[in-house]
Parts: C-alpha cells; sequence; structure tokens
C-alpha cells in the first residue's frame, strides 16, 4: 500500500530538483504519443534536441520564442502569488499589441527616440486596464476571475480581428487581415545579425530581475505575499487586500500586454490574428514549472521555448505533427502538479 | 484490570526531532486514562502513531482482541488499528455537514457493493447504545442544524457503532461550554463503566482530575509520569507537565483611569446569520480588565468584529477617547488598539511567512520597517531578534515560518507584533484557547502588566475561571445583549452561569 506522509520541511535541493525531474518525466512520457505516431523515438528526441539548442541559430531562436514566454510566465507567477487567476494572459497579449500597432503605426508625432518607451507603455496599460475589470468584479462583487479573464480571452480577440478586417487594416496589405506596420524607429532592434533574436528577450530579463526585486524586497511584495497566502490576517493586519489585489492585477496585465508589444515590434513590425501561438496560455504552464519564482520564469521559459522549437524542427523533419509540442507542454504542467506532491509529501510504502 | 492497550517502547523522529521517545503505556478495560502534555509533547504524534497514519520508528504496540487476548497491531494501517477496535474522536470533526446523524454513523461501514445501507438495523444499534451510553442525539437531524456538543455526541456514537473497545478523545473539552464539557464527563464515565477503555487527550488540569482515573504526562516527547488520579493535584500536573514551577499571576488592586472605549446603543447584524448585537452598551475604562462572559455563539464574535474594526455597527456609536471609531482594521490600529484574534491561525497570521514578516504585518507602512517601500531587512531582524527575547518566543530563528512554531509561540508573536505599538487598548478574544498553562500564564501576565500600565483590556472568554481571575468587572453576553457589567468582586461562577443560562429558559420556553 502507498500512503502519502506530509513533509515538515521541505529541502531545498528537492525545490530545484522536483520541477527539473518534472520535465524530464514529461519528455519521457512524450515517447507514448510520438511511437503511437510511427516515429523513431530516439532521432525524434535528438532532432528535438538539435532543433532547440543544437545551433547558435536554434538557441537564438529558442531565446525568441521564450521572450514573450517569460513575460506571461511572470504575469501569471505574480498574480497566483496573490491568489488571484489570471487566465486572460492571451487577451492581454493582443490587447498590448494592438495598443501597440495602434501607437507605433504613426498615430503619434513625437521625436522617433521616445517611440518605443511610448510603444511599451501603451501595451502594458492596455493590458493592465483588460485586467482592471476582471479584478474590481472579483473584489466587489465576488465574481470569479477565472471565468471573466478567461472569457475575456475570446472577446479580446474577436475584437481584434474586427479592427484588422476594419478601422486598422493595412491598405497596403494585399487584402490580408493584418495591421500597419509599425514605424522602423518603433521596432525592438536585433540582439544578433541576421537572427530574430531582438531586445525585447533583454526587457523580459529586466522584467523578471524587476518582479524578483518587488517580490522579495518591498513592502509591497511582502503585501502581495500576504494577501495570497492568508487574505483574512491580511485584512485584519490593516493590509488594503482590495486596493493590493488591483495593483497585481494592473501589473499582472502590463506585463502580459508587454509581451505582445515585443511579438509585434520585435518580429514582424505589423498585427495578425495569428501573432500569439498560445503564449498567454504556455505562460501558465511557465508559472507553475517555476514554481511561481520570477527568477525561475526566465530558465522554465527557455526549456518551454526549446520544446516548441525543437517539435517544429522535428515535425519538418520526419512528418509527425508539431502538435506534439502542445501535448510536450500539457504534460509537463501534470508532471509538475505531480512533481509538487511528492515534494509536499514523503511517499512510504508498506 | 484486563489490559485493553500496550504501547511498548514507540519512538518516532521527524529528521532530527524526536517526537516520541521510547513511550510505554498500557490502558486497562474500564478505565479513563488521561494523556496531558503541552504543545508539542507528543501527544498527538503517539496517537497518530496507534492509529496507523505515522509508523513508528521502534516499538510495537499490542491491541487486546475481543476474548481478550493481546495481538499486535500492523504498522501503519487506520483500517487495522479501527479492525482491533480503536475509535478516535478528533478535535476537528469529520462529518458530512448536509447529511443526516444516522447517515453519517452509517457512512463508510458498508462495503460499496452493499445493495443497501441497513439503515434499520443501524438504527435499532443506536437507539440501543444511545440508551445505554446516555448520549442523546435525534437520528434523522441534519449535522448542519446541531449545536456542537450535539456533533461531538454524534462522534463518539459513530466510535461505538463500530463496536469500538478503545475511545481515544483529542482534546474534546476545547469547543466545548462548561456545562456540555460535564455532560460530557458523565458520559465517559459511564462508557468506562461499562468496560470501555478512554483516553483522554488534554492540557487542562481541572478536567483531568475531574474525570480521569490515570494520568500519564508526557514532556519533550518523554513519558514523565504515570500514576493513579488519587496521589495528585494541580499543581503537582503543572509541575510535570512544563517541567518547572509555573507562577500565577495576581490581579492588584487599582483604581481604573477615565473612560476609553465607549460603546453606546451598538447594534449590528453579521451576514452570516450569527448573532450580531442589539443595542449594546460598554465603557471600558484605562486600567481595568473588562471581561466578556457567555456561551459561544452569542454575539461575542460581532463585539470583537467591532472593536477590531473588522466589522461596521448598523446604529449606535463607537469612540474611543472621545474620538469616534472607523470601522476599518488600519483605522482600529492606528487609534492604538491591540487586537488578539480569536483563530490565531486564520486571522492573527500568514502561515509561510517568517516570524520577522509576521511581527511586522501591522506596521508595515511605518518607516521603522521600510525606505522608500523598500523592506529594511536588518530591522526586520533586529525587532525580531528582541520580540524573541523578551517574549520568550521558542522558534529556530527570526527567518523560520511562522507555521512551524507551537500554537503557544505563534500566541507570543501576536502578543508582541500588538504590544510593540503601545497600545491604549487591547481587545483579547479567546486569548489562551488551545495554549498550555505556561503559554496562557505568560498572557495572563502580559494582560495584567498592560492593565498596570493603564491600558484599557476588553477579555472575551469562555474560560470562566480564566475572567475570574483577571477581571475586574465582567458583563455577560446573551442573545446579542450585553448585561450591565458586574464587579468581580460580588460575581460568583454560580451567578455568572445563571446569567449566562438566562437565554436558555427562555428557549427552552
Amino acid at each position: 500500500m502507498i500512503r502519502f506522509e506530509p513533509r515538515g520541511h521541505i529541502p531545498p535541493i528537492l525545490r530545484l530538483f522536483a520541477p527539473i525531474a518534472a520535465m524530464a518525466a514529461a519528455l519521457l512520457l512524450s515517447a507514448l504519443p510520438l511511437a503511437a505516431a510511427g516515429a523513431p523515438i530516439l532521432r525524434a528526441f535528438w532532432l528535438m534536441a538539435a532543433g532547440a539548442a543544437g545551433s547558435v541559430f536554434a538557441i537564438a531562436e529558442t531565446l525568441t520564442r521564450a521572450t514573450p514566454l517569460i513575460f506571461t510566465g511572470l504575469a501569471a507567477a505574480i498574480a497566483f502569488r496573490a491568489r488571484l487567476f489570471n487566465i486572460g494572459l492571451e487577451g492581454q497579449l493582443y490587447a498590448g499589441a494592438l495598443a501597440a500597432v495602434v501607437v507605433g503605426s504613426g498615430l503619434i508625432d513625437g521625436p522617433p527616440a521616445l517611440l518605443v518607451p511610448l510603444i511599451l507603455a501603451a501595451a502594458a496599460l492596455a493590458g493592465a486596464l483588460l485586467m482592471l475589470g476582471p479584478a474590481l468584479l472579483k473584489m466587489r462583487l465576488g465574481v470569479d476571475e477565472v471565468v471573466t479573464t478567461l472569457l475575456l480571452n475570446f472577446v479580446v480577440l474577436l475584437f481584434v480581428q474586427m479592427m484588422l478586417e476594419g478601422a486598422l487594416k493595412d491598405p497596403m496589405g494585399g487584402g490580408w487581415p493584418q495591421s500597419e506596420p509599425i514605424l522602423d524607429a518603433g521596432m525592438l532592434p536585433p540582439l544578433v545579425e541576421r537572427m530574430r533574436l531582438h531586445a525585447g528577450f533583454l526587457l523580459a530579463l529586466l522584467s523578471s530581475l524587476l518582479t524578483h526585486v518587488l517580490m522579495a524586497q518591498t513592502v509591497l511584495g511582502l503585501k502581495i505575499r500576504a494577501v495570497g497566502e492568508n487574505p483574512a490576517a491580511a485584512r485584519f493586519a490593516g493590509i488594503g487586500v482590495t486596493r493590493v489585489t488591483i495593483v497585481v492585477a494592473l501589473i499582472s496585465g502590463g506585463l502580459a500586454g508587454l509581451a505582445g508589444a515585443s511579438e509585434v515590434a520585435g518580429l514582424k513590425g505589423y498585427l495578425t490574428a495569428d501573432l500569439s501561438r498560445g503564449f498567454g496560455y504556455a505562460g501558465i504552464v511557465v508559472a507553475m514549472v517555476a514554481g511561481l519564482q520570477p527568477l525561475a520564469v526566465v530558465p522554465a521559459a527557455i526549456f518551454i521555448a526549446g520544446v516548441f522549437v525543437g517539435a517544429d524542427t522535428m515535425s519538418r523533419t520526419i512528418g509527425v505533427s508539431n502538435y506534439i509540442a502542445d501535448l510536450i507542454v500539457a504534460l509537463a504542467l501534470l508532471c509538475v502538479l505531480v512533481g509538487g506532491l511528492f515534494m509536499r509529501f514523503r511517499i512510504r510504502w508498506s | 484490570m484486563t489490559l485493553a492497550l500496550s504501547i511498548e517502547g514507540v519512538t518516532k523522529r521527524f529528521g532530527t526531532l524526536v517526537a516520541n521517545d521510547r513511550i510505554d503505556l498500557a490502558l486497562h478495560r474500564g478505565e479513563i486514562l488521561a494523556l496531558l502534555g503541552e504543545n508539542g509533547a507528543g501527544k498527538t504524534t503517539l496517537m497518530n502513531v496507534l492509529f496507523g497514519h505515522y509508523v513508528a520508528d521502534e516499538g510495537s504496540i499490542r491491541v487486546a482482541g475481543p476474548d481478550g487476548a493481546l495481538a499486535s497491531l500492523p504498522p501503519g494501517s487506520p483500517h487495522a488499528a479501527l479492525g482491533a477496535g480503536i475509535g478516535m474522536v478528533h478535535q476537528h470533526f469529520a462529518l458530512a455537514e448536509s447529511l443526516t446523524v444516522l447517515q453519517n454513523v452509517v457512512l463508510g461501514t458498508r462495503p460499496l457493493s452493499a445493495p443497501h445501507l441497513g439503515l434499520r438495523a443501524a438504527r435499532a444499534k443506536l437507539e440501543r447504545l444511545m440508551g445505554e451510553s446516555g448520549l442523546h442525539v435525534r437520528l434523522n437531524a441534519r449535522i448542519a442544524n446541531l449545536s456542537v456538543g450535539e456533533k461531538q455526541r454524534v462522534e463518539i456514537l459513530k466510535v461505538l457503532y463500530r463496536d469500538a473497545r478503545i475511545l481515544i478523545l483529542d482534546e474534546p473539552t476545547a469547543v466545548l461550554t462548561p456545562q456540555e464539557a460535564d455532560g460530557l464527563f458523565a458520559t465517559l464515565r459511564r462508557l468506562a463503566a461499562s468496560g470501555l477503555a478512554v483516553i483522554f487527550i488534554s492540557h487542562k488540569l481541572g478536567e483531568v482530575l475531574a474525570v480521569a482515573d490515570r494520568v500519564a504526562v508526557l514532556r519533550g516527547g518523554r513519558k514523565v509520569s504515570d500514576q493513579p488520579i488519587a496521589g495528585v493535584d494541580r499543581r503537582m500536573l503543572a509541575t510535570l507537565m512544563v517541567g518547572r514551577e509555573i507562577g500565577v499571576s495576581r490581579r492588584t488592586l487599582r483604581e481604573p483611569g477615565p473612560p476609553l472605549l465607549v460603546l453606546d446603543q451598538v447594534s449590528m447584524r453579521l451576514p452570516s446569520g450569527r448573532a450580531g448585537l442589539d443595542g449594546v452598551s460598554l465603557t471600558v475604562r484605562g486600567g481595568e480588565i473588562v471581561g466578556i462572559a457567555g456561551v459561544s455563539g452569542n454575539g461575542q464574535a460581532a463585539l470583537a468584529a467591532l472593536i477590531a474594526g473588522m466589522a461596521e455597527a448598523s446604529a449606535g456609536s463607537v469612540t474611543l477617547a472621545g474620538k469616534p471609531l472607523r470601522a476599518s482594521p488600519r483605522a482600529a490600529i492606528e487609534a492604538g488598539i491591540a487586537r488578539i484574534p480569536e483563530d490565531r491561525h486564520a486571522e492573527g497570521i500568514v502561515g509561510p511567512l517568517s516570524v520577522a514578516e509576521n511581527l511586522a504585518l501591522e506596521s508595515l507602512d511605518s518607516p521603522e520597517v521600510q525606505r522608500l517601500g523598500f523592506l529594511r531587512f536588518d530591522r526586520l531582524r533586529e525587532r525580531a531578534s528582541q520580540a524573541i527575547a523578551a517574549y520568550d518566543i521558542r522558534c529556530p530563528g527570526p527567518e523560520a515560518p511562522i507555521r512551524l512554531l507551537s500554537g503557544g509561540n505563534i500566541q507570543k508573536v501576536i502578543l508582541a507584533r500588538v504590544l510593540e505599538r503601545d497600545p491604549r487598548l487591547i481587545l483579547a478574544n479567546q486569548p489562551t484557547r488551545g495554549l498550555d498553562v505556561g503559554a496562557a500564564a505568560e498572557v495572563h501576565r502580559r494582560l495584567l502588566e498592560a492593565r498596570m500600565n493603564n491600558v484599557g483590556i476588553v477579555l472575551i472568554s469562555e474560560d470562566l475561571d480564566e475572567l475570574l481571575a483577571l477581571c475586574d468587572r465582567i458583563a455577560v453576553m446573551v442573545k446579542g445583549r450585553l448585561t450591565a457589567p458586574e464587579p468581580v468582586e460580588t460575581l460568583t461562577l454560580e451567578r455568572l452561569g445563571l446569567l449566562m443560562a438566562g437565554h436558555r429558559e427562555e428557549e427552552a420556553a
């Protein structure tokens, strides 16, 4: 018989090891669907590894893909720490991207040097404002934020499509539903010659560092942790729970909005309705893999990005659908949750 | 006397902590054995080993079968413990609120494949058991509609229904009023007389002396004493339990200061349907302790919420030193009210945060602990170290998560947090509930010390001995109304009981 005994103390080595083991388990488990698809398993894994990290180009591509995941991962991590379940990262990302192209494609005449900061600010603001409604509804009326934020994703995506077919449609776009491009001065510069990796990645790293400092070093961070761990005690101690929750909602939405700006101003330059490959949803997995620790979000995002990029390479070479990447990411989430169980409990056989 | 249970040399370690150190314990049929010890002495661990929740590192357990022959109990199997006739009533009940008493008792006794629940046979058996034990409950009543005392009776009936020969009760009086506790003791004596072996876990000396035949004292994981109740007294048990003499704080007479907290005809409704306040007036002066007695659930929670700033009055006025008190926790703190919450785990602390962070929780916006929004960790640590020394908080250090601390030490952290702000008024809601003798004495000492410093104190407690020992005046809450406070010199336990029971007579009528 198997029994679970709660651990009094979780050793730090286990904290570090558990998510890594979970990732390894997720990869191993993905051998099953690979085999079912008739792929040579070892070769498939080899191709995935090579595709994710086998060359400078592959690494740059993985980091490029990790960039939006770091933003959305941070957005999920900070919100979840405050027990605010923001599932609307995808919508906030699109809201940010929309704001970025509106501001960046020539709406505002200003000094070109200010265009990038303006684009980023507009995107963060758009994402934050989108999160304000669900946060207020939760705090004032007790409306479940999981439902409101999730459903807003569809509202925003449909709104973006409407704009791309209408007001924002690029007259020079050959009839495609895409926005006018962001001016050159508004684009995030590439970091490496002839590769897609752009300054958005540095911005993501900076965001991770700042979020970490916020959570670990500031009064607001302590209040956020208190509210997330025990809202009743936080309120009793005179902490403004509503206010803290709304600030967290704004930060979380703002970070997701930055993901949108970074994608649109760092890569294509114009907005289409397929800008995000589920970065908003994958951000939740990233945050869970990172144990909601802002600094750990970076390696977690790079790993998940590597899975996506590697699976693309593999599917091109041996003809297995690249949906396998989504499958691995889903398995990763499951394995992390199971890993958390192993971390909190000791398993006894008798 | 025949042996019902024999625990032999049980040792249980958690890492470096030895929770149970070679404990031997014998229990006989028809005997009530009190297991006495402070929080963290190893009582609960030992019972968890007995019940199969933990596997002991050393030692063995033997249980008598129906024929009286001792057989060893397989470790780590709650199923085997149940099968051997061991039944436990936990401090926190495990009842399905939406089911009836009968359904709850039967729950889990029938295999899933059984065609029907066998409720008719169960009802007959239960009625016989109720007759024999004197534990009467309406079998068709829903659990949600029962009082705490009744729920506890259902838990005991559940154990008896499974033909238990050994009944373990974990702190059974923690949730009961004094009257209900007396009823429980009578029941236990009747059950023991019929041959049941009872283990009664407690840290309250009075009830151990009142109900047990024999008392075993645990301290720091070891059994330090095991003797018949006839040869012991309160003082001796306290010393055994704590390992040193406990000083009892005495109240000294003094003239109270000017009115501090004034409640004038305050009414209030609670959304949860619990008793609110109905035209309550109360004046608390500096340098006095005013006690609020009453049967649990008569509006004490509402009164505490009001003074703590957690709830707003719908009518009437609340002033502190002449100024109206705004209904917010922040405002209460800033007005100089030190609040000790009723449920220290739910409202007092944030478990995963460190001792230092919990100590600072009410002062986060003061320059003492922050500069430009950044925490001053050196100050946090320094303040925590001072508090740990001044309040004798036993913990691994200022950085340790507070959830690792025992209840008494958590209460000391809360005391340190609220008292270091030099309050004008203290609201202490059940400040010693669940605490061991040593920690409770420390809380009493701190309250009396604050009283000498002209602090006004509202003490809400269900422990009448505590109220009579500490308070200058005591008022009684009955159905949301507060009687006029009477000086403690003219009050007796009987008089208090009468005031508290006033509402019961009404209810019966």
